[in-house]
């Protein structure tokens, strides 16, 4: 029977979510394909423990354990990779599209010559051909897309997509060693250690309330006014990528993927458009009210609010309405 | 000293456009929307041009695409590249990343170059690939995802963003491919100067068959993924829409928030 494989993806001693979320929907293809599901577990430093993990969620783990994988790294990944595949040959390898993934799916895909489809929302496999779902232009809209047909392949698959979910059956657990096939050799790329995001600062995680802007700010002086409300309001300023890649708030302020995530009493998101990095951080919050003047703007999809106009005609009445507000309590 | 090369692609700006559908229902409406550079090429643009600077060497800016693109080409040019290639071809029509990948392979595997710079990925179909797989065609090393980079002898020292605000250093030997992620500078502005003298630049136009390509590894014919509809994100929740003036809207949330007792 032919095999899905699943890269477990892990890093500092834990195991990533969207390790599981892939073992979930990789057992529903696995089940529609008259396939077998696998995690593929490459690291040094807990793998025991690790594969113990992933077969609360897969019956087969197929472990390469060499010092030379503790840390991730695309070139040795791929190196490992390849051969494991080129030997077992699986229909379709799922990868997280995290920045692990970015780093190794591509160049993996183009040196097995296998159709690599990235940053996929959904898949499934009808007639024989591979169809996944991925958005495009920043979330504005989604596609339907066929991969080209071949007798392998890799999908990347986005964050936070797939409900993980253990097996019903704890599974006994079949775990296949690997014999690692690198070598002595020094390679051209060296992981060399890992940097903590400064500490201090705000905590933005901690807040009841957070004011978040985006790109509709539009410029560092418009900033000040976002603050008053925020402070009206007893919250804290947040923002999203764009504002911290210009160089107006700091990057403890950054909710996202890439930043904080966050769950406030409520999140009011301005002039923010609502790509998936940002959304992953936020749309768990207790209430939304988004503010945009595109009415297509994909934030507001996942609020609970929204007005469809200008932030900056909006922000100085909110400000006010809710000073009075305060004012007729007291 | 080092020779770089750097992949740019000619986009349209989405972020607050109003996006349609086209007719086909596989792509969107480009009439009215205003093209440019991609977001993170823009960045790779600045930090060629800083590396060009710092230590002398050429920068020459690459592109896929039809002759509207140039208005892309020549604002590297304007902001410090040396030289500029398009490669063109109505066959190309259809082409995923990875097809881009090969042909910029094609087009660069002949040039002198120590590294090669481009946008960890495009603001329009969002692969994140064609670094990754140029590099691997060229058979050297990649690193995606650059926050910050050094240029040491015979090397590049690189914090790659991973999730949650944590970095990774990576060093790759050269020459690399270097895919970089937004926010690693802060681009310059095109200086009046600049723009006249990218004017006058040559821009360098090649084909297919230049490139040496065969038809069907190019287009949809040589692609990975081929879109068969584009449509509308279903929503996640219902959101309900508030409406009126300003100041109702206003005080609509104020009562919203009142009422949840966060005032």
């Amino acid at each position: 029977m032919r095999e899905i494989f699943v890269l477990a993806e892990h890093r500092q001693g834990q195991i990533r979510d969207v390790t599981f979320e892939m073992l979930t929907k990789g057992r529903e293809l696995a089940e529609k394909t008259n396939t077998e599901l696998a995690a593929v577990l490459l690291g040094h430093s807990n793998i025991k423990d690790f594969a113990r993990i992933l077969s609360e969620y897969v019956k087969k783990v197929l472990v390469v354990d060499d010092a030379k994988l503790e840390n991730f790294n695309s070139e040795t990944y791929q190196i490992v990779l390849e051969k494991l595949i080129s030997e077992r040959d699986p229909l379709l390898t799922l990868i997280g599209y995290t920045s692990f993934g970015v780093d190794l799916a591509p160049s993996l895909g183009a040196a097995l010559n296998m159709p690599v489809a990235t940053d996929c929302i959904d898949l499934e496999f009808q007639n024989g051909m591979l169809i996944v779902t991925r958005q495009m232009y920043g979330g504005k809209v989604n596609v339907k897309a066929t991969v080209r047909k071949s007798e392998r392949y890799i999908v990347t698959v986005r964050q936070a997509t797939f409900q993980a979910q253990k097996l019903e059956i704890p599974s006994t657990g079949e775990i296949i060693e690997s014999a690692s096939p690198l070598t002595e050799e020094t390679t051209y790329r060296r992981f060399i250690e890992y940097v903590q995001p400064p500490l201090g600062g705000v905590d933005i995680t901690s807040a009841d309330v957070l004011v978040g802007i985006g790109r509709g700010i539009r410029d560092a002086q418009n900033i000040p006014m976002i603050e008053e409300l925020a402070k009206e309001l007893g919250g804290v300023l947040a923002c999203s990528r764009p504002v911290v890649d210009k160089g107006w708030l700091p990057s403890d302020r950054q909710v996202g993927t890439s930043g904080k995530t966050v769950r406030p009493k409520v999140y009011i998101a301005l002039g923010i458009s609502g790509a998936f990095q940002h959304v992953l951080g936020m749309k768990n919050s207790d209430l939304i009210v988004a503010i945009n003047k595109d009415p297509k703007a994909p934030i507001f999809s996942f609020a609970d609010y929204c007005v469809i106009d200008d932030l900056f005609r909006i922000v100085p009445q909110l400000k006010n309405k809710v000073h009075e507000l305060k004012m007729k309590k007291t | 000293m080092v020779d770089i090369i750097l992949c740019v692609k000619h986009v349209p700006e989405t972020a607050e456009a109003d996006l349609k559908i086209d007719m086909s229902g596989k792509t969107v409406e480009t009439h009215g929307l205003v093209f440019d550079i991609n977001e993170w090429d823009d960045y790779a643009l600045e930090e060629a041009v800083r590396m060009k600077e710092k230590t002398g060497g050429t920068v020459t800016a690459i592109t896929v695409g039809s002759e509207e693109a140039d208005s892309t080409l020549r604002k590297c040019l304007a902001r410090g590249a040396d030289k500029a290639i398009r490669i063109t071809d109505k066959r190309f029509e259809g082409s995923d990343s990875y097809v881009v990948a090969k042909i910029l392979h094609r087009a660069v595997r002949d040039l002198r170059f120590g590294l090669i710079l481009t946008g960890a990925q495009a603001n329009d179909d969002g692969y994140a690939m064609v670094g990754p797989i140029l590099a691997e065609l060229l058979g050297i090393p990649h690193v995606t995802m650059a926050k910050k980079v050094e240029l040491r002898d015979g090397f590049i020292r690189v914090n790659r963003e991973l999730e949650g605000g944590l970095e990774e250093i990576i060093e790759a030997e050269l020459p690399a491919v270097l895919a970089v992620q937004t926010g690693i500078n802060e681009p310059r502005y095109v200086s009046i100067m600049g723009i006249r003298k990218a004017m006058q630049k040559e821009i360098k136009v090649f084909g297919l068959a230049d490139i040496g390509l065969s038809e069907n590894e190019v287009g949809e014919a040589g692609s990975w993924i081929k879109i068969e509809k584009m449509f509308v994100p279903p929503a996640e929740k219902q959101a309900e829409t508030i409406k009126g003036i300003p100041e109702e809207a206003a005080a609509k949330i104020a009562e919203i928030l009142k009422a949840r007792g966060l005032i």
